[in-house]
């Protein structure tokens, strides 16, 4: 004790004593915070009812208790109905992190992801109980080695580019909303969206964009998104915008910074303030 | 005769029978040329053209300019079994089959960037110093004509691959081309040998991008060097430099060594972005094909401004009689850049007409020296600028996260409000710096020593400039306003000439009003002579201990 | 005041308010005065040159090291190898000369006196004479009829130069008229791009789009390419499905629809850009180009941007086979406006 009080103003006792404040507030806050939602079930819930009591807590206040939808008095859709909407819808928006939205805006942006996935897995049973819809698709389906690179593309550059930019780079649409980027999106997830037309995106069924479409533009993309850059840095793949950027500031200014040095006078020699010589 | 001299003498005295090369040896190897980094914004653009004509030639040698339809085999996967024309396929083998093919491609590009970047601060440089004046007006119009040239160098040359992003520029052309009144149909079956998009432009544009743009191209820097070389180039004011002379190095050695070896910098330094930088991937795009279109597509920098006009124009459209005028497309893409480029051009002869200056000038003015000309300068990068963002207003609202319809909206009021409001701003800056040169030359260098005298006034030690640095503040000349003729002469007589010269008078009030001018010799002496009895009053009351200052005959009580 | 002169005039009064003090004295630079630091430069200088020159063998080294396999990897150190050797290569030499320049050359200014640009009198005068001398020997001026016909006949000479250009493009059928119609036929079916397939409209669910083509496209021979791309260029189209409580139909259009399948081009009113960026939940399409954006659950119209026609709506049936086709070609032209469309509009329908 007396060794400890003896070296209370040793120059570091500030940062020990700010680190272990520090450390006990990080250890409260994982004990306090509410972590995944509520560990509820007993052994013999079927995974449909533990979906639908996850449901309850985390998705009724904007979904309805029914997933019949809310509709605000002045008639926007505070959440829409998700009847019918299949499980595939659940799995992309939920595994992807959109759902549960922080706050009620124009898009959901992905962001981490709130559950776990036997949670997940709960929740697009349930909703699927409620009507036939979407189902979430196969391994085989959205496995990019067993799609075609090539036409792939030609269907993307026709169905997806121009939401999504030609490398998945993205783009704006009306009034704040935007199609997301494409990288770092798992296989399944893009099957999805393509399948249930999430927020804004359409809906390109199978029955138009079958499920082997859907798997060669999943190959297209798994392979875009993992290609090097041949000609050096990619920066940012979204074409002249950044390559003007970057002639101005990186080439202009390496230019510029050379003719300044071209223009200015070699070290001369110095004088002492009696315009004497001082030792160079 | 030295070694050097004595070998050359054989072939150099046979071509000299010739072409009186030592005349001409006589005159110009020993050449001064006045040095300061912003002399040397030119070369970069006329080294970037030379990089861009032999980068230009090595690709010519492989690029197939045909858009008749082969399926892709080469080695790039994810385009392999695609149809798409021979030049998109030829321009895929250079990138993925020739060594160096990639390099050379990216040099290209980079250096065409660089090409109109370059022309672009080389104006600014021009225009901000008064260089355009008498009598340099023809090489301010070739040099505005290389501008627009190196637009349409540009735009040619990107189209070439054919590729989804420059074939959408390609249909925006054609979209403009309609939009024209009578014959817009007509040209533009002209242009594209039929209804769109036919097969024959990327031929067309070919002919046009190697060889008339870069033959006039060479015919106008021709001009614009031979003129320069003749006039001699122009040189900041300062001691020893008069309108009469040039100060400098000579041509040999010096500038031999120094605008050469910057030509090897500019090449280098071309060349080491290639090596680093990723730039126009068109394998990403894919090949061009008129029903598809990517997010976030836009021309190379220097067409930017066009299609922000474009985006921010309002869509209107009238119908005279059964004819349709396209107002939406006619304004943005023909009407107002016409008058942009038009304003650029005769912009001499109006401040000629505002300042009534026709004098000769080969020294420059400080940018600050001519507040209203710099503001208008200033004023107008601002315009261009915003209209730069407009062209990316997509990605300024996805980085931004600001809904893009609310960019525009800005932008179509913003056009209008913050180029006058940064003309303004300018142009109190510049007068503000002009009373600060006058200051330093009235009253000295701040030295930044605070002394307290003993009734507790605080005053901060001056010290004099020294005479070149006052003669380089003070060496600008004196400008006033205009004052218009008198309406009758002596003998009642109407002048005809009065209403231009009440024009002109009230135009060159608004370039010269709140000017500071320089002071006057006797205006100079009035405040050395004042500065110099407050120094002696400061003198004389004390200052506080500490101050390391000797205290002067006053006895202290 | 008037302008001034034309003579070469001194831009300050000498003495005005300052007297010009001349050229300031030449500082020597350390290589000037130090062997040793002119050495030293020298080194440096030579060294970059050294280095460049190896930078030009390292590039030959790395073409001949460095074949292409295809591999993309393979190409991006390539690519590295030989723009880093022929660009140090460059850019040393450049730094070497200037370096050289700045350090070993002199360094004393020069002046050297800029010369009248104007030409002398005499020398005016000797061209003014040389002028009328030779204008007086032409004749020019005395024989009036010379000069009128060579004006005519130069005048006239820009014509052939404009009319031989004139197959550049065919101008009859008038362009406008063949702009103002697509491949489109009655009975034509809308198949999907890319795939070709025919389309039922059980296929389609409720906030799908479609970007689709018109059958006939897969049709078209080789030979007849240009017909091909032109078929992409003006008669592509996209489907979207809403609810039948969620659109308008327009006065003319009615039965345009199939089940609230709507047809509509897929080339923006502007000046052409593809568009088909479709927000299911506003049921806007908009344009990327210069963001137009069109209320398909509002005829097509314009609700943002610089377009200003609404875009065209292709008249949609089933036919026996069950699958969607058209009813017919667009009833006006599709694409970016032109001063004479108003003549080939069809009816009410617009």
């Amino acid at each position: 004790m007396t060794a400890l009080l003896a070296k209370r103003r040793h120059p570091l006792a500030p940062l020990l004593v700010m680190g272990l404040a520090l450390a006990a507030l990080a250890a409260l806050y994982a004990l306090l915070s509410p972590s995944s939602q509520a560990s509820t079930t007993t052994a013999q819930s079927t995974q449909i009812e533990e979906g639908k009591e996850l449901f309850l807590v985390g998705c009724s206040s904007c979904h309805g208790l029914n997933a019949e939808g809310v509709v605000r008095e002045d008639g926007t859709v505070l959440g829409p109905s998700l009847i019918g909407v299949g499980a595939a819808a659940v799995d992309f928006q939920v595994a992807t992190g959109r759902m549960p939205m922080a706050r009620n805006n124009v898009q959901a942006p992905r962001k981490s992801v709130a559950y776990t996935e036997e949670q997940t897995a709960a929740l697009a049973s349930y909703v699927a109980s409620l009507a036939p819809g979407p189902a979430i698709p196969e391994p085989d389906q959205y496995d990019p080695t067993q799609g075609d690179v090539a036409r792939g593309g030609a269907l993307y550059r026709t169905n997806c580019a121009q939401c999504h930019n030609t490398t998945g780079q993205g783009g704006a649409l009306t009034l704040g909303k935007y199609a997301p980027k494409l990288t770092g999106v798992e296989p399944v997830h893009v099957y999805q969206a393509m399948l249930t037309g999430p927020q804004s995106m359409p809906v390109f069924s199978d029955a138009v964009l079958t499920s082997e479409d859907k798997r060669d533009i999943i190959a297209y993309l798994d392979n875009v998104e993992n290609q090097p850059n041949p000609g050096g840095l990619g920066i940012g793949r979204i074409g002249p915008v950044s390559e003007g950027l970057w002639v101005w500031l990186i080439g202009l200014g390496a230019l510029i910074a050379v003719a300044a040095w071209l223009g200015a006078r070699a070290a001369t020699v110095k004088r002492d303030k009696q315009g004497g010589e001082v030792a160079a | 005769m030295s070694a050097t001299t004595k070998l050359a003498s054989k072939p150099v005295a046979a071509l000299d029978q010739r072409l009186t090369i030592g005349k001409l040896a006589k005159d110009n190897l020993r050449k001064v040329f006045p040095d300061h980094w912003s002399f040397l914004l030119g070369e970069i653009a006329l080294y970037s053209f030379i990089v861009l004509l032999l980068s230009g030639t090595f690709l010519t040698l492989f690029f197939k300019p045909s858009m008749v339809e082969v399926v892709y085999q080469g080695s790039y996967v994810p385009l392999r079994g695609v149809p798409m024309s021979e030049a998109y396929a030829s321009t895929l083998d250079i990138s993925f089959e020739v060594r160096g093919g990639l390099l050379m491609r990216q040099v290209h590009h980079w250096s065409a960037l660089l090409f109109v970047a370059s022309m672009a601060v080389h104006m600014f440089r021009v225009f901000f110093t008064g260089a355009f004046r008498r009598p340099r007006e023809i090489n301010w119009t070739i040099g505005g004509l290389l501008l627009v040239m190196g637009l349409a160098a540009g735009f040619t040359g990107y189209s070439l691959p054919d590729d989804l992003l420059s074939g959408t520029g390609l249909r925006i052309i054609e979209g403009i081309v309609l939009s024209i009144p009578i014959v817009g149909t007509y040209l533009s079956f002209l242009i594209f040998g039929g209804d769109y998009p036919g097969e024959d432009i990327i031929s067309r544009l070919y002919i046009a991008h190697v060889l008339l743009v870069p033959g006039l191209i060479l015919a106008l820097v021709g001009a614009h060097l031979l003129i320069l070389w003749y006039q001699k180039h122009t040189q900041w004011p300062g001691p020893g430099r008069t309108e009469n002379n040039v100060v400098g190095y000579p041509l040999f050695p010096v500038y031999t060594a120094k605008a050469g070896g910057f030509f090897f910098v500019v090449s280098g330094v071309t060349v080491l972005m290639a090596a680093f930088i990723q730039i126009n991937p068109v394998w990403f795009w894919g090949p061009y094909d008129p029903s598809q279109v990517s997010a976030g597509t836009q021309p190379d920098w220097y067409i930017g401004w066009l299609d922000g006009l474009l985006r921010v124009m309002p869509g209107w459209e009238v119908v005279i009689a059964g004819y349709t005028l396209s107002l939406n497309v006619l304004i943005p893409a023909a009407i107002l850049p016409a008058i942009m480029i038009t304003v650029l051009f005769v912009y001499p002869a109006i401040e000629r007409f505002a300042t009534g200056d026709d004098r000769e000038h080969n020294l420059l003015d400080r940018p600050r020296n001519n507040p209203t000309r710099t503001g208008l300068g200033v004023m107008a990068i601002v315009f261009y600028g915003m209209l730069w963002l407009s062209g990316g207003n997509d990605f300024v609202a996805t980085i931004f996260q600001i809904p893009v319809n609310y960019i525009t909206t800005f932008m179509r009021i913003g056009l209008f409000v913050l180029p006058p409001l940064a003309f303004i701003i300018t142009r109190r800056i510049a007068i503000g710096l002009q009373r600060r040169d006058r200051e330093r030359v009235e009253h000295g260098r701040e030295t930044g020593v605070i002394r307290m005298t003993v009734e507790g006034e605080f005053y901060e030690e001056h010290e004099p400039i020294d005479k070149y640095e006052a003669y380089a503040l003070t060496a600008h000349a004196r400008e006033e306003a205009l004052e218009a003729g008198a309406e009758v002469d002596d003998n009642g007589v109407k002048n005809s000439a009065f209403k231009k010269s009440k024009r002109q008078a009230a135009l060159s009030r608004f370039y010269w009003n709140d000017t500071i001018q320089k002071p006057r010799a006797d205006e100079l002496h009035d405040e050395q002579e004042h500065a110099a009895l407050e120094t002696e009053e400061h003198l004389e009351h004390e200052t506080l201990p500490g101050g390391g200052h000797n205290p002067p005959e006053v006895t202290r009580h | 005041m008037t302008t001034h002169g034309s003579e070469l005039e001194p831009t300050t009064q000498r003495g005005d308010p300052l007297p010009d003090p001349g050229l300031p004295p030449h500082e020597p630079r350390l290589t000037d005065v130090d062997v040793k630091q002119a050495k030293r430069a020298e080194r440096q200088v030579s060294a970059m040159f050294g280095v460049a020159a190896l930078g030009s063998i390292g590039f030959v080294v790395a073409y001949l090291a460095l074949p292409l396999t295809g591999e993309l990897d393979r190409l991006q150190v390539s690519n590295i190898a030989l723009g880093v050797t022929l660009g140090l290569a460059l850019f040393l030499i450049g730094i070497g000369a200037i370096q050289w320049a700045k350090k070993l050359m002199p360094d004393v200014e020069m002046v050297q006196e800029r010369h009248s640009l104007a030409s002398t009198p005499d020398e005016q005068a000797g061209a003014i004479a040389a002028i009328e001398a030779g204008a007086e020997e032409s004749g020019i001026g005395r024989r009036k009829m010379i000069r009128n016909s060579l004006l005519g006949a130069m005048a006239l000479l820009p014509l052939p130069i404009v009319f031989i250009l004139g197959d550049m493009g065919p101008l009859s059928p008038n362009p406008a008229r063949v702009r103002a119609s697509t491949i489109w036929e009655p009975g034509m079916r809308v198949v999907n791009d890319v795939t070709f397939e025919p389309i039922r409209p059980e296929d389609l669910e409720v906030g799908q789009l479609v970007n689709a083509m018109p059958e006939a496209y897969k049709e078209i021979p080789e030979e007849e390419h240009s017909q091909a791309l032109r078929v992409r260029a003006f008669a592509s189209v996209i489907l979207v499905r809403m609810e039948l409580d969620e659109f308008v139909v327009e006065p003319g259009r009615e039965g345009w629809d199939v089940d609230g399948i709507l047809c509509y081009s897929k080339i923006c009113t502007h000046v052409g850009c593809p568009i088909s960026l479709y927000e299911q939940q506003t049921h806007n399409m908009l344009c990327p180009c210069h963001q137009s954006t069109f209320a398909l659950a509002d005829g097509g119209k314009v609700v943002f941007g610089p377009a200003r026609r609404p875009l065209p709506q292709l008249a949609l049936e089933v036919d026996a086979e069950g699958y969607l086709a058209a009813q017919g070609d667009f009833s006006e032209p599709v694409g970016p406006s032109y001063w004479e469309r108003e003549q080939f509009i069809d009816g009410e329908s617009v």
